[in-house]
């Protein structure tokens, strides 16, 4: 169901918990679909340093946030706004497609974490697309 | 780690060497279509009627009651729909609850577009139908009565007879699934005062692909499959010989020594609950404590998501279940669990771990040492984990 990398994603998770001195913290995803990401970072001079997650969700969910910080980590945040859940999902040599939502919300999350630092900083944060907090596909099944 | 252990004997069960005994002849030498009329066929002949005969035996039914089908979900609809069908004059109104196998639940949806109304019944916290409520619920348009003898994921033992006498009273026809509950617990067609009633081999140690479906005589119910001669007209196509002579000795190897096995396994299930309940804090049991099939645990586990669970338990070797949405195949968690009453996010944390013949006191400690841990690291890493 899941590949290799996935899996080591999920059973050796990289990136796990809170950073104390975060400056920029995102989170998205509701507990009722079951997935909720929490994104923290610590960017200086416009630099991502440091970047870790909290997860509630599938194996997924916990892989794809795995891979998601370690993506963005050492990049500048103009450089970690273009990241695509399409690349997650390459980088994780795909996901099933009832999970491609996850990528979503590791995208998600990522931004959410940014337009944070953008506020805090009093900065001009130009959506790149809406959200509501959940992925949407919550109104309908997978197939 | 090389252990495995399984705990998912609500899904399936291994089958037994001595039913695989009985099957292999019908797969090898013994060939014969049983519709024949040469000598050659006779073994094949023999080991249907047979099989039936152990079919009725452990239900206290007739063989003649006893039809067989591909499997259990197979059995369900066909109860439904043709008791639906067969008897639609006398009026469209079906009763079910809210818990029941997609088997059912399904078919029932399927009823509603032909224009059959149908009424879910609620249960309550521990799953149970109330027989007030059934009571209730009944019109003079009601046609059949379709509920579970036992709930697949949290194991609650509904008061069928109960519900059936209720329906008996107002001459309506009384079907349930007794997929997990043959071979766990005593099944009497008689006692029950059903109409109809369901099953599946594999679930107490038999193949899979083999169900059957009791039907008493004289109930008013459609042929499912046009064809053949076979199952009395009722149900066409070859018979999957080899399938049914493993489901009778199946079904007589599960029903001769019930008691003394459920005695053991529900043992084993009390041990493991009691051993998760103190183990695991914002932990919970979902389901009835005494009305519940033997081999039957579901838990919830607070802030933390099933299949996540159930990959990490794979990882140490544990195969088992989960009603989380990610194992459903939707967004929402099973229906059962929220028929309950319980919410969204706690639902997706849950875990059934369904106990067989073949399970030990070791599986059981096995389980014990390792899933606390497990559970705390999946909590370590959840936003919804006040502890951290």
């Amino acid at each position: 169901m899941y590949s290799e990398k996935v899996m080591d994603h999920f059973e050796n998770p990289r990136n796990v918990g809170e950073i104390k001195d975060a400056n920029a913290i995102g989170q998205v995803g509701n507990a009722k679909c079951g997935d909720i990401m929490k994104i923290y970072m610590k960017i200086e001079d416009g630099v991502i340093q440091d970047c870790s997650f909290k997860t509630f969700g599938c194996g997924a969910a916990i892989a794809t946030s795995s891979m998601a910080t370690e993506m963005v980590k050492g990049k500048t945040v103009e450089e970690a706004r273009k990241l695509t859940n399409a690349a997650v999902m390459e980088a994780l040599d795909g996901l099933p497609p009832a999970k491609v939502h996850c990528s979503v919300l590791a995208e998600e999350a990522i931004e959410a974490a940014i337009e944070d630092y953008y506020k805090r900083n009093n900065l001009t944060f130009e959506p790149k697309k809406k959200c509501s907090g959940c992925c949407g596909s919550c109104d309908h099944h997978h197939e | 780690m090389n252990r495995f252990v399984y705990l998912d004997n609500s899904a399936t069960t291994p089958v037994k060497p001595q039913v695989l005994d009985a099957m292999l002849p019908y797969l090898k030498e013994e060939y014969g279509n049983p519709s024949s009329i040469y000598k050659k066929a006779a073994a094949s002949a023999t080991a249907v009627s047979q099989a039936r005969a152990q079919v009725a035996k452990a239900l206290g039914a007739e063989p003649s009651e006893i039809f067989f089908t591909a499997c259990g979900t197979e059995a369900d609809n066909w109860a439904i729909k043709g008791a639906a069908f067969a008897n639609q004059k006398k009026g469209m109104h079906i009763i079910s609850s809210q818990i029941e196998h997609h088997a059912v639940l399904h078919s029932l949806e399927y009823l509603e577009k032909q224009g059959f109304s149908v009424t879910y019944l609620p249960v309550d916290k521990e799953g149970k139908v109330s027989p007030e409520d059934l009571q209730n619920a009944i019109t003079e348009e009601t046609i059949l009565v379709t509920i579970m003898m036992a709930n697949n994921e949290i194991g609650t033992i509904e008061p069928i007879a109960e519900l059936a006498r209720i329906a008996k009273e107002k001459n309506i026809l009384f079907h349930t699934d007794a997929v997990q509950a043959v071979g766990s617990v005593p099944v009497d067609v008689k006692e029950l005062g059903v109409d109809m009633l369901s099953l599946s081999a594999h679930k107490f140690g038999g193949p899979k692909g083999v169900g059957a479906l009791y039907i008493k005589k004289g109930t008013k119910i459609d042929t499912f499959m046009h064809g053949g001669a076979q199952e009395r007209s009722r149900r066409a196509g070859t018979e999957n010989v080899a399938g049914l002579a493993g489901l009778g000795e199946a079904i007589s190897l599960a029903t001769g020594n019930l008691s003394e096995k459920a005695t053991r396994i529900e043992a084993l299930r009390n041990k493991l609950i009691e051993g998760v309940l103190a183990r695991i804090p914002d932990s919970h049991v979902n389901g009835s404590l005494t009305d519940r099939l033997p081999g039957n645990a579901n838990f919830c586990f607070r802030y933390i998501e099933g299949e996540a669970l159930l990959l990490r338990l794979d990882a140490k070797g544990v195969a088992a279940s989960s009603g989380s949405a990610c194992t459903s195949g939707s967004l929402d968690p099973s229906h059962v669990l929220l028929a309950l009453g319980l919410p969204h996010e706690i639902a997706h944390g849950s875990l059934r771990l369904s106990i067989g013949e073949q399970n030990t006191e070791e599986d059981i400690d096995y389980v014990l040492e390792i899933l606390p841990g497990i559970v705390q690291t999946l909590r370590m890493m959840s936003p919804l984990y006040p502890g951290n």
